[in-house]
């Protein structure tokens, strides 16, 4: 072994003994330039990684800190929902459905629910309807709280997720109370709703439209102004509207772009043209404008719920049809939603028809004319659309729901390619998928 | 891995009953659903297709006569004859059941045609139509169905095409050079429905894992049972229990 010969660890004989000196040397010079230039470096990130959104899995081709291709790889929380509707009745797919996208449940079962109602012919009554814009706008916060809180969390600004995740949990009372159940309600049902909203959450939801306003407001004042957080976010991302229409992206992210695309306005459903609202957008196509618009819609969810909540007329939240609607009165226990004690006297103690047609309508179902039909809602992420088929049975033929989460996040290549390793993270934070809704 | 055929415990007096091509069997071996509601009672599905094999006659209302006049203007009578087998209105939806073969064509005159301008492919998507609506299934009848929802963002306004190929030869050109949305929707069509897309990038399986078997969500994948330990006890398949259709 010849150490004298080595270039970068020249040695020379001293009274101490041999000393060594290491130097780096000049690799452009050792290795020519050239090949400085095809130093590629795959980095795998994920699906087990705090900063990839979810169950996520990058592959990035590095040169440098520069990310020369980006490849996403999915399909881990794949658990074949769509399948699974197949097998059960129309009433018990919203159940499935709910746990898609567990950020917005409520909108996976709204657009669901239209999609059976509009194969059905029917309409849910105007209870119904304003409970449902009701709702979902609190959904709609909370699911942007979660955006907002990850972003964050994965920008490194730790505090923003603790004040996210803290706001969230205030609406997540309110919908444990409303519906019984914090996430994956199954509240909205073909037809109408499973049960009218309990005694005092009129009042609960106005106190949190009063606190609300404040917690937005130390959002802005702890992220928005900030140096760094700005430096983070700007030009990060960059995708303008020709980029995101050719790859489908919709949401946030084409109103970031400036197109103020919203399904709510250009193709209301649930009398969304009744309310006063308006749909932020921003120029900056990058992560910065996506955050500005989140943070935007949160304030304009705000004034859609006050507004709903002032239009609530009694009556009823299911249709009248009993061949449609569930037969039990559904009702809010200590233990969590049943059968209202009152529907179970009657129909073990009154009424044989009664049970038989609530057995009848729990176990088989009630048929679906034969058709096809494509809902479209605006869900946080995006356009939500359920294409539903029925073949004319108890059954669903076919439930495909195009996620917003799964057609955004092919945009990951085209925002981060070229730029910083670091921008991918803020590129996919910004994008928001929900790994749930992209997988299914 | 278990993959698909793994239906251990499957009882093989329920296999009998199985979907392999035939008319599913309901509850105590009936047919139909015996349904009370009396909903489906009007009803009429057409046999061996929930899709309905007729054609709306003109006018089909709304925007639906302007943009199919728009579409013939921009492709020729000629190629749209050709390539629009049947048109379907229902449920305030239009379809066109379009031959895979002109399907480029039309796609691109879609989306570019400036009295068209269907900008966003909002949704493809796959239905296998085997044994749907009844017994009377045609062997080699095209089951598998290529659903694209076009949205035009200028006009706001909604579109379906409908492409039909056989299992045997399921090959349909794919859009995914027009509209790049359409990559992954069509990844996850070739995954659960084995339809190939001629054309595309990289058609490989986005959902299941690579080296998986079969096609998932076609009618006639076998479906697992649950083993359970007890009193040697299984949970049926799904599509083997005993239910109403």
């Amino acid at each position: 072994m010849s150490t004298t010969s080595d270039p970068y660890a020249g040695s020379r004989e001293t009274t101490e003994g041999r000393v060594y000196t290491v130097t780096g040397g000049d690799w452009d010079v050792t290795l020519g330039a050239d090949q400085h230039g095809e130093e590629r470096l795959v980095v795998n990130m994920g699906p087990q990684h705090p900063s990839t959104h979810g169950v996520l899995r990058l592959v990035l081709d590095l040169e440098g800190e520069t990310v020369t291709k980006a490849r996403v790889v999915i399909g881990y929380l794949h658990t074949g929902i769509e399948k699974n509707t197949e097998y059960r009745t129309w009433v018990q797919g919203t159940t499935f459905v709910t746990r898609m996208d567990y950020l917005s449940p409520l909108f996976n079962e709204a657009g669901y629910c239209l999609a059976v109602e509009k194969l059905l012919g029917i309409e849910a009554p105007q209870r119904a309807q304003t409970i449902r814009v009701l709702v979902m706008e609190l959904n709609r916060i909370a699911s942007h709280l979660v955006a907002l809180a990850t972003f964050g969390m994965e920008m490194g600004a730790l505090t923003g997720m603790t004040n996210g995740f803290r706001e969230r949990e205030m609406i997540l009372d309110l919908l444990e109370e409303i519906t019984g159940l914090r996430m994956n309600h199954a509240y909205i049902r073909p037809g109408g709703l499973a049960q009218d909203l309990p005694e005092g959450s009129v009042e609960h939801i106005r106190e949190f439209l009063r606190i609300m306003p404040g917690r937005v407001a130390d959002f802005h004042r702890l992220l928005t102004g900030q140096p760094i957080w700005q430096a983070r976010l700007k030009d990060a991302g960059y995708l303008d509207v020709t980029g995101c229409v050719a790859l489908g992206v919709t949401g946030p992210i084409l109103r970031a772009a400036g197109l103020p695309w919203d399904l709510r306005k250009v193709e209301p459903y649930l009398g969304y043209d009744t309310y006063d609202f308006e749909v932020p957008t921003a120029d900056t196509c990058d992560a910065w404008g996506r955050y500005l618009v989140r943070m935007a819609e949160v304030n304009e969810s705000l004034k859609l719920i006050e507004q709903a909540l002032e239009r609530l007329e009694p009556g009823p939240v299911m249709v009248e049809d009993k061949k449609i609607a569930w037969p039990a009165q559904l009702s809010l226990g200590a233990d969590g939603m049943g059968n209202s004690l009152e529907h179970v006297k009657h129909i073990m103690g009154q009424s044989m028809e009664a049970l038989i047609h609530h057995f009848k309508l729990v176990t088989e179902g009630f048929r679906v004319p034969a058709g096809q039909v494509y809902v479209p809602i605006e869900s946080p992420r995006g356009e939500l659309g359920y294409h539903v088929v029925s073949d004319g049975s108890t059954r669903p033929w076919r439930v495909h729901v195009r996620d917003p989460s799964f057609v955004n996040l092919q945009a990951t290549a085209a925002m981060s390619e070229g730029g910083m390793i670091a921008d991918v993270i803020a590129a996919i934070a910004s994008i928001d998928p929900v790994m749930g809704g992209v997988d299914r | 891995m278990t993959g698909p055929g793994d239906r251990s415990g499957e009882d093989a007096v329920v296999g009998a009953h199985a979907p392999s091509g035939g008319f599913r069997k309901g509850a105590f071996g009936v047919t139909g659903s015996g349904d009370t509601s009396g909903f489906g009672g009007l009803v009429r599905v057409e046999p061996g297709g929930a899709v309905a094999l007729h054609s709306t006659d003109r006018p089909y209302g709304g925007y639906f006569d302007e943009v199919t006049d728009a579409l013939i203007e921009a492709v020729g009578q000629a190629t749209y004859d050709a390539a629009v087998q049947r048109v379907l209105v229902d449920r305030g939806e239009i379809t066109y059941f379009v031959g895979r073969e002109h399907l480029l064509t039309l796609v691109q005159a879609l989306r570019d045609d400036e009295a068209l301008r269907f900008e966003l492919c909002s949704s493809v998507s796959g239905v296998d139509y085997l044994d749907s609506g009844g017994p009377a299934v045609t062997p080699g009848r095209p089951r598998l169905h290529v659903v694209y929802h076009l949205t035009s963002m200028t006009y706001r306004r909604r579109i379906r095409l409908e492409v039909a190929v056989t299992a045997e030869d399921p090959h349909v050109p794919s859009v995914a050079g027009i509209y790049p949305t359409a990559d992954w929707h069509e990844r996850e069509t070739f995954d659960m429905f084995g339809i190939v897309f001629d054309g595309h990038p990289a058609l490989t399986r986005i959902l299941m894992p690579d080296d998986w078997d079969g096609h998932p969500q076609r009618k006639d994948y076998p479906l697992g049972g649950v083993p359970v330990e007890y009193h040697d006890a299984t949970i049926p398949p799904p599509d083997t229990r005993r239910s109403y259709r």
